[in-house]
């Protein structure tokens, strides 16, 4: 087995290995570290021993092992080996239980609300993803001392919440969902957007976000947001082929090539999210899939359905407000209604001081005027937003527009 | 998102620090000890260092293929980088709240900068 293969092995099998490990002693923080550890032994010895026939059964005994270690060097750092004493197992046997309510349940556990976003994030990568801290520091390129100090006091602070391995009420759940929705989706973005930056053998956040979001799925196949999610992440990267030039600048969607694009992923997402369309309860999620969804089908920039791109805009800022939804739906406003309507608007939206500061407004401006034929001023509104994005790769862009000899009007 | 909180001294900041008496500036430093620590258990530092003495600095410049060596101090700068945190914060509001707990926002000047991403466009 090579390493690859083995990491990948092991990543399906990281939250079953916790979940049962929880249910028989309940110390989140020992028994995740129990965990990883269990983990990092296999990645050493399994390529070179082979993959044993068990390998659940393997990682746990491993793990169990690993834990009554950590306990023991902990009890002798303390001088407290009573605490040992009452750490012995909840039962000797651990209750029946699907690994998938275990993944739920580890999710919901490690998106806690007690937890700021960016330690939702690496726990939930290390605790359900399997990551090792070495390698969600490199991702998110980050010191990995600093991740390993957010994971540890991730834990600490869990332990402080009071709360425990179990799936929380029917009532708070679809809040604690949507905490795993937001996490998740971090970690795509992390990964998508990334794709341009220094890439050193990060690991592919992209996948790892997705394979996550079809664990929950199969857990909660009736949740439209999570099917909405889901259908979005496939419907984007479907892109990501073309998405970046050979020298690394990145093309906007108006101007890829489309034949790039993964037509079974698109399928899937389309296929997806038209069903949790047709069921569910609308959500942000499933809106901004749709609107993905729509570019998608476009074969050519020009064949796309603006007026059904606004519609799916104007519901999504009545569901979900906010500075890039209002900014979003100007664009397919000026796209179906003129560019001159565009610019009504964005000059009516900046009344809002959200959106007065929002280092787009120059960005759109800029295009707008551009599509109107001001050549002159959409280069200043170009050069305004390229001094005032924090985005690299849109830095770039937006100064290679303002650059160019002649706008031409799309 | 990434923030530089970036602190600034002058000569005068010096001279109020150089001022102080051994319980003042503890205090000080104690403030730093816990403005570490807060910003650690929140998972907001990435890192904070304190910078050398700017007499200790040396100024690089290649010209021609050659390289120049300018060794401090550097009678022109009135004002000198003491020291740096880089955080991940929410948003920029955060980031202003951190560095007003930052002593020297009292004393001299601490400078709050967005870090540049990859993100973007789309």
């Amino acid at each position: 087995m090579t390493v690859p293969d083995v990491e990948a092995v092991l990543r399906g099998l990281a939250p079953q290995t916790l979940g049962v490990l929880l249910r028989r002693y309940g110390d989140f923080d020992t028994c995740e570290d129990a965990v990883q550890e269990a983990l990092l032994a296999a990645v050493e010895q399994w390529p070179a021993e082979g993959r044993p026939a068990n390998p659940l059964g393997w990682l746990i005994t491993v793990a169990s092992r690993r834990r009554i270690e950590l306990l023991r060097s902990e009890a002798a750092r303390r001088r407290r080996e009573e605490s040992v004493a009452a750490r012995e197992p909840l039962q000797a046997d651990p209750p029946s239980g699907s690994a998938g309510d275990d993944t739920l349940t580890l999710l919901l556990l490690c998106c806690h609300p007690s937890l700021p976003a960016p330690s939702q994030v690496a726990l939930t990568l290390r605790a359900v993803g399997g990551l090792s801290t070495a390698e969600i520091a490199r991702a998110f390129l980050m010191p990995e001392a600093t991740v390993a100090q957010r994971i540890s006091r991730a834990k600490q602070r869990i332990k402080a919440s009071g709360a425990v391995f179990e799936l929380p009420a029917q009532g708070e759940r679809s809040e604690r969902v949507a905490a795993v929705l937001r996490v998740l989706y971090l970690v795509f973005n992390e990964g998508y957007t990334a794709s341009s930056g220094p890439a050193l053998c990060r690991v592919d956040l992209t996948a790892e976000a997705m394979r996550l979001t079809r664990q929950l799925r199969e857990n909660l196949p009736q949740d439209g947001e999570v099917a909405g999610l889901l259908a979005l992440m496939l419907l984007t990267d479907a892109r990501r082929p073309a998405r970046t030039r050979p020298d690394g600048a990145l093309v906007p969607l108006a101007e890829q090539d489309r034949r790039l694009w993964n037509s079974a992923a698109i399928a899937e997402g389309i296929a997806l999210i038209t069903e949790a369309l047709a069921r569910a309860p609308i959500g942000p999620y499933q809106l901004q899939a749709a609107i993905a969804a729509v570019h998608d089908e476009a074969a050519r920039a020009e064949d796309t359905d603006w007026r059904q791109i606004l519609e799916l805009y104007s519901l999504l800022q009545r569901v979900a407000p906010g500075p890039m939804v209002t900014l979003s739906r100007i664009v397919a406003a000026a796209m179906v209604h003129g560019p001159r309507r565009g610019l009504e608007q964005l000059a009516a939206a900046e009344a809002d001081p959200a959106l007065a500061a929002h280092h787009r407004v120059a960005a759109v401006r800029a295009h707008l005027l551009e599509m109107a034929g001001d050549v002159e001023e959409a280069r200043a509104q170009y050069q305004l937003a390229a001094r005032r994005t924090l985005s690299i790769p849109e830095r770039r862009y937006l100064e290679s527009r303002a650059a160019q000899r002649r706008l031409t009007p799309s | 998102m990434k923030y530089m909180l970036l602190i600034y001294h002058n000569p005068e900041t010096r001279k109020i620090w150089e001022s102080f008496s051994d319980a003042e500036r503890a205090e000080g430093l104690r403030a730093y000890a816990a403005l570490n620590e807060d910003l650690a258990a929140s998972g907001e530092l990435i890192v904070s260092q304190a910078l050398a003495d700017p007499s200790l600095g040396k100024r690089i410049a290649v010209r021609n293929g050659r390289t120049l060596i300018t060794d401090g101090p550097f009678a022109e700068v009135k004002e000198h980088l003491a020291g740096f945190f880089l955080l991940e914060c929410d948003s920029l509001e955060r980031a202003i709240a951190q560095a007003a707990r930052i002593p020297e926002a009292e004393l001299g000047q601490v400078e709050v900068r967005p870090i540049m991403v990859y993100s973007g466009l789309e």
